[in-house]
Parts: structure tokens; sequence; C-alpha cells
């Protein structure tokens, strides 16, 4: 049994008393005195020229304070791509400036072009209906074969062909899978579309700008998932103030998905116009400009192939995917459909050969990023879909044909052909799990049983992988990032033995709060309730990375461990000196130090206390107080994978799919808190089936967001959910990290969507339908009866 | 959202002056207005509130059937109809979620018109009297397409008076995202006939399937449907579903609303 409170035990949340009671505070609740409010003008067309923008008007309008528009920051830098990614040809990859304002020309609906600062929000919004902006519409770019194929219409004027890059993965293999495929007993094809996402966090982006005249420091107050990284790139590439002038402060953020990771406008532009007025500036998006202005998720064309041998043996695998990136280069936009995809297409199988091909297309559309999963979900649902068709086309059990081309446990270390080390894992061991919890030898008796009611029930697999734990910053500076991917923690003891943990990562419904502290307790025996996490504040915390990418224990986690084994250390030396004892004698558990063999023994309160009251302390030798710091940079990705299964019903009348159960057997190493882990599934999970048949962004031929409210825009909600049945018992420990952990919040994200479509298809083709072989997600009434016919 | 003067009356006469004002607009549960004003899509410079009127709301049997106040809640319908009319009461109860409900009205549903709203099959199956401050409208004669009907400017529909069916019932798919009919059908059975109407199908909002009528007139039963589609032309084509399934769904739901039907 895990300790009251330490590592293992399923201890409630303690963020959620305030959140749940209304005491949060988040950017949306600080308000400071003599506030300014910003209203952003957003272009209504998807494409156009701007001729010129009239403020006159609007600046004579009541209470307004300044009105900005791209000019005003036509001479600051471009927020810039944080991956470069070559081409397969050797050419670089097209960066355009992305302003912090539009300039010359507006590239989607949505796109900022200016900024009015009130007194009043009323008055900002009054005053921005006064802008006339003279905006020539241009034809505008939405489909990704037509951007490429017509190179007279341009999304930024420099870039002939609307492409970013034609990325290879992994080049030198490229031969061998063709010659693979050409040799090949059977190959399998399908085309898919991985649906754009919008992100949808409960809180919309809000914006902070607070100028200090007297100091000429800047705070910006802003919803992020990563404030150092948002005050590295306004310091450093959009705004040239110095990173020691600059606070950014991610105070309660009310979810992000990845769409908070990155450094929008809208932040340098509230920091500007608070210089220019010498008053705080306040920005809160509304849901219509979080629908049109934040970076969305996938949005991927893809034709996969598989080649086989009779057997069902996986020979080759081959991609070729066009990967929108909307209008701008969002910040990790380049890494997310190349490093967080192609190099994992060779899944938990052991295909010897693959090769990846991902063209990054521009296109007059909100910007594309990373959303939970990042480029993962994509290669998790080609592969697991195109095996589904195999399976069906070579007569094989969709069960069977993964299970025979696993990595085996006697593999690890495995090194597959996209460029990724596996360290560990047992999918043989998920899989037998999930056939236990899902029950599938019971599912053709719930098949009857549907069947009697004139539905037609469907059983779909996905057994997938994940690298996360992001990641060993030498490995992706190979790969192309122009960040570290470390992070750090403080662990500062204070003088009566309560403990502040200052983190590099960032919580924004996490649960670090919570978490965080069951590790450092279980390691030093305080109790986790004297044990406070701190993030979010540049001003506090070392500089660490933040969250995504489902890294904050593999990485935050690790270097508070460490820092944690410092402060055991340091107490070590002291208790050594005032017991009178050597230091190698001294032992340390259950938070007493101890000289062994004897009885003699300090608290870990006593030694804490010493380190501040020094009265008794070896100065001469040790420096006293008890703060250690850590960074830690890890060795590897971690490897989360695991088994899904996903039963549903059709309606064969209205083509309605319903999710009659749904299974997970995980693989997430060592697990700190249960409770919080089955959450993470449970939510990840939930935005999977959102994905496979619920959600869309959809753009018409003109640019216009057609899915641009909850009107249209379909999120998941309860009853459209089964009771998930979580497992993650089958567990093989991270090797290179401390705790053994992997990672676990994007996993429901990753390996749901493909059971689900493969469930739909499977119930499909089990009445007969075999000539449907896919139906692209959302998976609406619609197209299901269409597919039907 | 502007600045507006709001007025609440306490009669539907002095609503009726109330909106005489320059760029007046009645408001009743909100559920449409307000989000079009916050919008800045309508920027009315007075508001007059329709729900402090009390001979605009209730529940009551009266001449010609059950009489259903304009400006009742979704949610009292829901739950005073069930006893005379319980396909009305259920379709009530089946409208959004239980704040729209509890804001929402009958007669802002009619006189916005939706071409996805509940009630417009329920008044247009049923043959329901729209009473308005001025008048009575058939229901035949009350929707006249997408958004569209035959209200006058500054004319309150007070009541609908909705005849009893022997046996009807309200079938509806849901919009997946805002829960309004993808396609829903309301069919209602009566000593003179059946009537069916269809309501998120079509371009032009509401109709009745006359087809469908007559072959549940002579045999109020599905399987008298059988063979029966309705053209896809002028039905909703949008992300949710194309033009054909509406048409489809528009056959599968008015069969089950015959199984239904009690």
């Amino acid at each position: 049994m895990p300790k009251d409170g330490g590592i293992g035990a399923s201890t409630v949340r303690r963020e959620d008393i305030r959140f749940l009671t209304g005491k949060g505070r988040y950017t949306a609740d600080i308000n400071l005195r003599g506030q300014g409010y910003a209203v952003f003008l957003r272009s209504e067309v998807a494409h156009g020229r701007i001729n010129g923008i009239d403020t006159s008007a609007a600046m004579a309008a009541p209470g307004v304070l300044a009105i900005m528009t791209g000019a005003d920051f036509a001479a600051m830098g471009g927020n810039p791509a944080g991956w470069y990614i070559p081409s397969r040809d050797g050419t670089a990859m097209k960066e355009p400036k992305r302003p912090v304002l539009a300039h010359g020309k507006v590239r989607h609906v949505g796109d900022a072009y200016a900024v009015v600062v009130a007194e009043t929000l009323e008055q900002a919004r009054e005053a921005a209906a006064l802008v006339e902006a003279d905006i020539t519409e241009l034809p505008a770019i939405v489909n990704m074969a037509a951007a490429v194929a017509d190179s007279s219409n341009r999304v930024h004027d420099e870039i002939a062909d609307n492409v970013c890059f034609d990325w290879g993965w992994i080049e030198d293999n490229r031969a061998a899978v063709d010659a693979a495929f050409a040799a090949a007993p059977h190959v399998t094809t399908l085309e898919l579309v991985n649906n754009r996402l919008a992100p949808n966090a409960m809180e919309t982006r809000a914006s902070i700008g607070d100028y200090d005249p007297g100091t000429q420091d800047y705070k910006l107050y802003t919803t992020s998932q990563n404030p150092h990284l948002s005050r590295l790139l306004i310091c450093a590439f959009v705004m040239g103030i110095p990173e020691n002038k600059l606070t950014v402060i991610a105070p309660d953020v009310g979810g992000g998905f990845g769409s908070k990771i990155y450094h929008y406008g809208e932040e340098a532009a509230v920091l500007a116009a608070s210089k220019a007025l010498g008053r705080p500036v306040k920005w809160v998006a509304d849901r219509s400009e979080a629908f049109l202005s934040d970076a969305h998720g996938r949005d991927h064309v893809t034709k996969i192939e598989l080649a086989t041998d009779k057997q069902g043996n996986f020979l080759a695998v081959r991609t070729a995917t066009m990967a929108n990136v909307g209008a701008y280069l969002s910040n990790f936009s380049t890494a997310t459909p190349t490093f967080l995809h192609g190099t994992l297409m060779a899944g938990p199988y052991r295909t010897p050969l693959v090769y990846v091909n991902v063209k990054a297309v521009f296109t007059n559309t909100a910007p594309v990023d990373a959303y939970r999963g990042a480029g993962r979900p994509e290669a998790t649902y080609s592969l697991e879909r195109v095996i589904d068709k195999a399976a069906h086309e070579l007569g094989i059990d969709p069960l069977e044909i993964r299970r025979k081309n696993f990595i085996q446990p006697d593999q690890y270390p495995y090194t597959t052909p996209v460029g990724l080390v596996y360290d560990t894992g047992n999918y043989n061991a998920t899989l037998d799990k999930l056939i236990e919890i899902g029950d599938l030898a019971g599912f053709e008796g719930r098949a009857a049983k549907s069947k009697a009611k004139g539905k037609l029930r469907g059983l779909g697999l996905s057994t997938w992988i994940e690298a996360c734990g992001i990641a060993p910053s030498n490995l992706v500076g190979v790969l192309g990032a122009r960040v570290g991917l470390y992070d750090a923690a403080t662990v500062r003891v204070n003088a009566t033995g309560n403990i502040s943990v200052l983190v590099g990562a960032h919580s924004h419904g996490q649960g670090h709060e919570t978490v965080f502290p069951q590790v450092v307790s279980d390691m030093l025996g305080v109790p986790a309730s004297s044990i406070e996490i701190v993030h979010g504040d540049t001003s506090k915390i070392p500089f660490g990375m933040g969250s995504y990418g489902s890294r904050s224990l593999a990485v935050c986690g690790t270097a508070m461990v460490k820092a944690v084994d410092k402060i055991i250390a340091k107490g070590k030396k002291i208790a050594a000196h005032m017991l009178e004892a050597a230091e190698g004698d001294i032992t340390f558990a259950d938070g007493k130090f101890s000289v062994a063999g004897t009885d003699k023994a300090k608290t870990f309160g006593e030694i804490a206390f010493s380190a501040y009251v020094p009265h008794n302390y070896p100065l001469e030798t040790l420096e006293p107080g008890l703060e250690e710091t850590a960074f830690y940079d890890p060795a590897n990705f971690t490897y989360p994978a695991g088994a899904y299964a996903c039963e549903v019903e059709v309606d064969p009348d209205t083509g309605q799919v319903t999710i009659e159960s749904f299974a997970c057997a995980d693989d997430f190493g060592n697990v700190m808190n249960p409770m919080i882990v089955n959450g993470q599934v449970h939510g990840g999970v939930a935005q999977g089936i959102g994905q496979a048949l619920l959600e869309n962004v959809a753009y018409d031929e003109n640019g216009q967001l057609l899915s641009g409210s909850f009107m249209d825009y379909a999120m998941p909600r309860a009853d459209d959910l089964p009771m998930f049945t979580v497992d993650h018992s089958c567990n093989t420990p991270c090797t290179h990290n401390p705790l053994g952990v992997k990672g676990c919040g994007e996993a429901g994200a990753i390996g749901s969507p493909p059971a689900v479509v493969n469930a739909v298809i499977n119930a499909l083709q089990r009445a007969g339908m075999t000539h449907v072989t896919h139906i692209d997600m959302p998976v609406t009434p619609s197209r299901v009866w269409a597919a039907m016919q | 959202m502007h600045n507006f003067e709001f007025v609440k009356p306490g009669s539907v006469a002095d609503a009726v002056s109330a909106l005489a004002a320059d760029n007046a607009k009645a408001l009743s549960g909100g559920q449409t207005l307000l989000p079009t004003m916050k919008a800045m899509l309508a920027q009315p410079d007075t508001i007059v509130s329709l729900t402090g009127i009390p001979e605009m709301k209730g529940v009551c049997m009266a001449d010609g059937g059950l009489s259903i106040g304009a400006a009742t809640p979704h949610a009292v319908v829901a739950a005073e109809a069930g006893k005379y009319f319980p396909a009305l009461a259920n379709l009530a109860g089946g409208i959004g979620d239980p704040s729209v409900r509890s804001r929402g009205t009958m007669g802002g549903s009619l006189a916005n018109n939706d071409p996805a709203a509940c009630y417009p099959a329920a008044v247009l199956a049923t043959g329901a009297t729209v009473h308005t401050n001025k008048r009575k409208i058939a229901a035949d004669d009350y929707f006249q397409g997408m958004f569209d009907t035959a209200l006058a400017e500054g004319e309150i529909i007070t009541s609908v008076t909705f005849p009893v069916a022997e046996k009807a019932a309200y079938v509806k798919f849901n919009q997946p995202a805002s829960r309004f009919a993808l396609t829903a059908v309301f069919v209602a059975k009566y000593a003179q006939g059946v009537r069916v109407a269809v309501t998120g199908a079509s371009n032009n909002g509401v109709f009745r399937w006359k087809a469908a009528e007559a072959a549940l007139s002579a045999n109020f039963a599905s399987a008298a449907l059988s063979g029966l589609t309705l053209p896809a032309t002028d039905m909703i084509n949008d992300l949710h579903g194309t033009a054909a399934y509406r048409a489809h769904l528009a056959g599968v739901l008015t069969r089950r609303a015959v199984d239904a039907a009690h």
C-alpha cells in the first residue's frame, strides 16, 4: 500500500476546492488599477489586401485611449516557428513573418489587424465598430491540393507554391521502402482525412499587459501553458525586451490542450499598448474569437500504404500527407506534423521499413498547431486504420494481426526505422489485459442482443504507442528544435520545515499541485499538506519549459526528484555535524536522519531549522539554508503504450453511432496518483471520441468558418459517452527516469479515434456491407448513412 | 451589445404601444434575440419584454383545444401540458437544455420560426390557431418560409390553441452541436385525418408531408408509409447532414412517430 498521501495514493486533488467553489484566479479575474480594455479588429475575409485603415472616427469616440494597427508593429520582429524542417530536396523551410498584427494583407478570417483600447470594454467595442478598414478581398486558398496546384494565388506573396516544406523521413530509407512495396505480396492502401479540431479550452485566452514607467519593467498576465517560453519568444524574437525586464505570469489557467503553448500576437499587443499608455491594458477573448484565432489541431490529408505478406506480417509502411499549417506558422506547427508524427509511424510494431512524406501547406485558415496528442494521434489513426483494412483484406482477425507484429518484450531497447529507440514496453500484456477488462470474448453475445434490437454492433481495436516526456534536448536539436526541452525545479525548505517547490511545469488542470507534493512527501517524510507547488510566474520559478507533450512528471518531476536528492544530501551533512558522526554513517528514512546502528537521530524539521538558525552548524564547510535547484534533460523520450477497445451500435435506419463501451489497458510506467491518471484517460478518450464522432472545424470555399460557435461545433457531452473501463496495471517502468514514469495526458486522445472508427466499420462489415472500408471523421450519422447506400 | 431602453409592460395593449417606438423589439425568452444583440447583429433602441403580461401565460383547456400563452416557458409547458396533450409536453421537454427551457417561450420560437425549431412542427401538425393582438391565424397560413411568418410589424402572438389529437407523437433527431432538430417530425391523428409536419429539413422551414398524411389517414400504421419518400430538392444541405440524408431521415422519423403515437 502506498504511504498516506505519498506515491501511488489516489489523493483527492487539492486545487479542485478552489476551482469548484469559484475561487480560482484566472487572468480574466485579475483587474489592475487604471486598466484600459482592448478589443481586436479581425478580418472578415479569408484573404485580402489592406489598402488603408481609417481610425479617425474611432479615435474620436468616447473613452478611446489608443488605436494601433499592423503598421505600428511593422518594425517589430515576427513570432517564430520553433522547429526548422528542411525539405527532402534540401530546400530551406519557408518561414514567412508572423507579425503582431496583420500588415499589408489579412490571411484568414479572424486575423487581427488593429486593436482599440478604451476606458471601458463597451467603449472599446463601440469604437471598434467605427474603424474603417479598406480591404480588397482576394480569392481564398482553402483546399490544400488546390493551394499547391495553383501558384498564382499565394497566402504569402513570396511563397509561390504555398508549401512550407516537403519533408521525407527517413530519406535514406526511401528506396528500400519503395523496393519492398514493389515486391510485396499484398499492399493495402487507405486515403483518409484527420479532421481539423478547435481546442476549446473552457477558459478562453486572455492577457493583461502592465508596463511600469518607473522601473521600465513589463509584466504580462496571460493564459499560458509555459510562461518562460512565452517570455523568451516575446523578448528575444518579437519585442526586443531584455528577459530580465519582462515577467510573465500564467495564473490559474482553465485548460490548454496545446492551444496555450504558443505565443500569440495579442500578448505583444497589450504589452506595447500598455507601454504607450503608461497604464495596464486588458484583453479577454470571447468564444467567437477563440474559434477564429486559437491555433487549431490536426487537419491532415493522408494516403497510407501497408505492405504485408499473405500471413499478415508487416513488411513496409509508406505515407504521404498534406498537413495544413494555416495562414502563419504557429510556434510548434512545423514539429507537429513531422517529428511528432513521422517518428511514430512504426507504432508498436516490428515493421522493418517505413517512409513518411509530409508536405506542409499554407492556406487562408487559422494556424494549426499541436493539440492534445499533437501528431501522434494523426500517426496512430493512419496506422491503426490501415491495419484494420489490411486484416479485413487478408481475412485475419484484427487482434491477431496486431499481436503477430508486436515488438516483443525481449527486443528492448528497440530501434525503429523512423529514428526512435523504445526503452521498454510489453504490448502483449496490455492487449491481454484489454481482452479481460473489455470482455472481448463476450462480444458475439452482445452483438446478438444488439441485432435483436435492430442495431448493428461493431468492435474496434487500437494498439497505440506515443513518444512523450518531451524530451532530450540534444536529440530534438538534431531533429530541428530551436529550443531546449529540459525542465527545472527548486525545492525550498523553509525554516519551520514546510516546503515550497517551484517548478517549471505549468498546471492548467492536470493536478500538479496534488501529485508533485505526493512525490516530495514520499521522499522526505514531510506531510503532503506541508508542501506547496509554485508555478506559472517567471519571477519566482526557475527557467522551465512548461507543460505539454505529457512531460510534466517525466521531465519536471525528475528535476524535482533530483533537487530533493540534493536536499537529502545536504541534510546528511548537517545531521552528521549535529550528531557528531561521519557523513557516510548517516541514513535518511521516514523523515529522519539517523546514525546507522545507533538510536541517534534528527528529524527533518530539526535539520531544516538548523539550516536557517545555524547556531550549531558547520559554517566553515557548508552554506546555511536548505534550498536546491535541479535542471533535468532526459536521455530519451518516454514511450507510453496501450490497447483500446470500443464497441458501438449503429442504427441502420439513421446511421447514428452510439458508443456502448470503451476499455483502455494502458502502460504509463509507474503511476503516482491512480485517480488522476484515470481522469486524464477519461478526458483524453472523451476528446478522441469527440474527434471521431462529433468535432469538425469546417471552412467554406471562401474561407468563412462554418463551425464558428457551439451551435455548429459539436463538443462531446456526458450523454455522448459511455462509462469508461480503465486499467493501468500492466506497467513497464520507464528505464531512464528515477520515478519510472512515462506520462498519461495525451494517451486517451491518441488511442481512441481509430478504435471508434474501426468499430463503426466493423459493425457495417459484419452486417454484410463489405464495400464500406472507410468513413472519414467525424463519423456523423449523415456520413454513415451515405456510406451504407 | 449597445445600450437600450428596457420596458416591461403588464398588458398586451401596453406592449403594443411600447413596440410603436422607433427601433423597438419584442423580447420574450431572449434565446435568439440576446445572442444576436451580443454579436451586435441586432441593435434595438428599445426592448419590450413580453414576460410580465399575465394574459400571455399559462396552459389551460379552452374552446378549440389546449391553449398555451405565448410567453409560457418551455419548462412550464413540459410540466403542465402532459395531462392534456402528452406529445406536446414531450416536445417542450426536449427543447435545448434546462436553462433554455426555463427562459425560452413558445411565442418566441414561433415568431422567430427557425427552420430547425421544434414548436413549428407541433403547430403545423395539429392545425393549431395562432392568436395575436389583432387576429387569429391558421397554422397553414402562419409559416411563410425560413424565419418568415404571417406576423405584421409590431404584431404580438398572445397564445396558441392546439386541437388535441387522438394520437400524436413528436420524434426529433438532434443536430449534434446545437441539439436543435437536424430533422424532426410531428404526427397527429384526428377524426378528420392525419397531419404530418417536418421541421429541420427544408430550406423553406417547417412543411407538411401531404403524401404521408394521405397514406396515414387511410391506414394509421407505419407500414402505410412503405415506398413513400420525400424528394431531396429544397432540403437543407450543411455540415451536419446532406439534403438526401434529411429527406431520408424525415421518412424514418415519420414511421417512428406513427409507431410512438398514443
